[in-house]
């Protein structure tokens, strides 16, 4: 019953910390319009940002700022912001493909380079040495797992609330604007790639909030959690769940993390031996699959877009100026 | 450093095939495919099952060519893999990428095929297994141009480079000089006004995904030739083509070749002064460049 509990606790745990990430690119795509191929990128920037502002001195080894928790998970979240700055900056102004091939670029490269670069991120070795927040104070083990769960689904209700302010905001109007018809945002006074930049850096400080508080959970960051395979497993919680709905957002997270957790058990547990091996390929054809299959069949995902009619066209109602 | 660029020089023949497919892809249908790749790994792996049935079927097609260790065996397998991977292309067009751009927008068929390269990629993998295989188990030594400084180059690079070459100037004759290298420019450059002239749409389509698969086809066999043939050879060369294009600029397909050569040159040259573990990276700085100094790149004109 323990071991039940302490697994829902773990799964739960996980889910929340990547349905963040998936409200991040829900933002960007969602909202915007904007193809970012290198999730991972900020998920992990974010990571590695937390562990090397917040874990203690080790020999060898940039960092070891031993920050106040918040403080290193704040400086996280720049991190990952400041990297979307530099591929922003250079890409949104030109047709969208090359913001497609920035973004995988950089998550190859910085993967690439935390694999390498052993003096700031430990190579293939990983950041050690950091020390989760409060962890005397609940006696470690389940008490403090489900403490940390509990840190999370409030990290995720207020991403949550605070993305639902924000696309019902005129703000949120002018996202949508722009990913319909730039031209007529355009001709109301709106700079695109302005709007475009701000919603693109938002959406990868939330990635990076995701990746900081998945470093926290497991203390521990290595190159093998930044691999390609997570971008597509949040693009693929996204389009199931429905992009444009930040509550299929959520729920498309759940699902598809249910689905891979179940998937690579059930394979580990019913396929023969010599069939282990391919496992992971066989889960990437599942999850390749379940990408395409829902463009084809069902574009709009489990949850669609909720699209809101802002200003009545009916005779008599009030006009509203400005999108 | 001299070995460096001769590599380099290698390398790009190879970007290059590779990129000039792409280039027009993503110029007529307007998305970036990161599924262009995986066509590189068809091919080469294609090229590995004819080659195993043609040495079985008459034993004396496995003597090799000259001083190469590519066998007639494999030389005629290269015909067949072209062919192979064309109709692949194509038939992966009309599964996914044609349904999908009927309904949706064009970066849904980004999307489409990082989901069809994850599927081609592992299914590769289940099917030959993900260890890595070659064409030849025999040792071909490399001919010492000179000792000082050290130039060690392999006569097979020197035939690839050589028939890669030969591939470009065919291509430019066939764009410049025919009336289906007419129609395939016009299509590119104003997909409606070429419709008005009489040009079908869908067959320019298909034609471009059948010369992109054959060319990408070439690529990843001579890819293999030189390298070993792994499922994983999609995943290494997608930003390095991707690179190539942007180099040349979109669209432009004598700007594709010269971006192969340029993100091959530069990538190796730079492996002169960084660690080897780095080269992943080197394609990504390259975009990085190219989009500070000149992002429509060297031959692309500017498009929103």
């Amino acid at each position: 019953m323990i071991g039940l509990l302490s697994y829902a606790v773990f799964f739960t745990t996980v889910a929340s910390i990547l349905a963040i990430a998936v409200l991040g690119l829900n933002l960007q795509w969602g909202n915007t319009g904007l193809f970012n191929g290198g999730v991972v990128a900020f998920f992990g920037a974010g990571a590695y940002g937390t562990l090397i502002l917040g874990s203690a001195a080790q020999p060898d080894q940039f960092g070891g700022f031993n920050l106040f928790y918040p403080a290193a998970l704040i400086g996280g979240m720049v991190v990952a912001g400041l990297l979307a700055w530099v591929v922003g900056i250079l890409t949104l102004r030109l047709r969208h493909d090359y913001l497609a091939i920035a973004t995988f670029g950089i998550a190859v490269t910085f993967e690439n380079i935390m694999r390498n670069a052993e003096w700031l991120s430990g190579g293939a070795k990983g950041i050690r040495g950091f020390e989760q927040p409060l962890r005397d104070a609940f006696g470690g083990g389940l008490a403090y797992n489900a403490a940390f769960l509990a840190f999370v689904v409030a990290a995720l209700i207020a991403v949550y609330q605070f993305l639902q302010h924000l696309v019902s905001s005129p703000f949120g109007r002018l996202l949508r604007a722009i990913r319909e018809d730039e031209g007529a945002a355009r001709s109301l006074g709106k700079a695109p790639s302005r709007v475009r930049l701000t919603a693109f850096i938002t959406g990868s400080v939330i990635m990076g909030l995701s990746g900081g508080l998945y470093a926290t959970f497991y203390a521990f960051v290595s190159p093998q959690d930044v691999l390609p395979t997570l971008t597509f497993q949040i693009w693929a919680m996204l389009i199931v769940g429905g992009a444009g709905n930040n509550r299929g957002a959520v729920l498309g997270a759940f699902l598809i993390w249910g689905a891979w957790t179940a998937s690579g058990w059930s394979l580990s547990r019913f396929a023969p031996i010599e069939a282990q091996l391919y496992t992971g390929s066989i889960q990437y054809i599942l999850i390749g699959s379940v990408i395409v299959g829902m463009l084809l069949w069902r574009p709009q995902g489990l949850f669609p877009e909720r699209l809101v009619v802002s200003q009545s066209g009916k005779p008599g109602a009030t006009k509203k100026q400005g999108v | 450093m001299i070995q460096n660029l001769v590599d380099g020089v290698l390398v790009g023949s190879v970007l290059s095939l590779g990129a000039v497919g792409l280039t027009m892809v993503m110029h007529m249908l307007r998305f970036a495919n990161f599924s262009h790749a995986e066509l590189l790994s068809i091919g080469a792996y294609s090229a590995l099952v004819f080659d195993a049935l043609f040495s079985a079927m008459m034993p004396p097609l496995t003597a090799a060519i000259g001083p190469l260790s590519m066998t007639w065996a494999l030389a005629l397998s290269v015909v067949f893999s072209l062919v192979i991977t064309g109709l692949s292309a194509l038939l992966i067009d009309r599964l996914v990428f044609k349904r999908v751009r009927e309904k949706g927008s064009e970066l849904s068929m980004v999307f489409a095929s990082f989901g069809v390269a994850m599927i081609i990629r592992n299914v590769v993998g289940l099917i030959f297994g993900l260890g890595t295989h070659l064409y030849s188990k025999d040792i071909v030594f490399a001919v010492v141009l000179s000792r000082d400084p050290l130039l060690l180059v392999k006569p097979d690079q020197v035939f690839t480079l050589v028939a890669a070459l030969l591939i470009m100037l065919i291509m430019h004759f066939v764009l410049s000089r025919t009336t289906l290298g007419y129609s395939l420019r016009a299509v590119a450059e104003n997909p409606t006004l070429a419709q008005v002239n009489g040009i079908r749409l869908s067959h320019m389509i298909a034609l471009v995904w059948l010369v992109g698969g054959g060319l990408a086809a070439v690529a990843g066999i001579f890819y293999g030739l030189s390298n070993q043939i792994s499922p994983m050879i999609g995943r290494d060369l997608v930003l390095p083509i991707f690179a190539a294009t942007i180099v040349g600029g979109i669209g432009s397909i004598y700007g594709a070749v010269l971006g192969g050569f340029i993100v091959g040159i530069s990538a190796s040259l730079a492996l002169a002064i960084l660690p080897s573990g780095y080269s992943p990276s080197m394609p990504f700085l390259i975009i990085l460049a190219v989009l500070l100094i000149r992002p429509n790149g060297l031959f692309g004109e500017e498009q929103t």
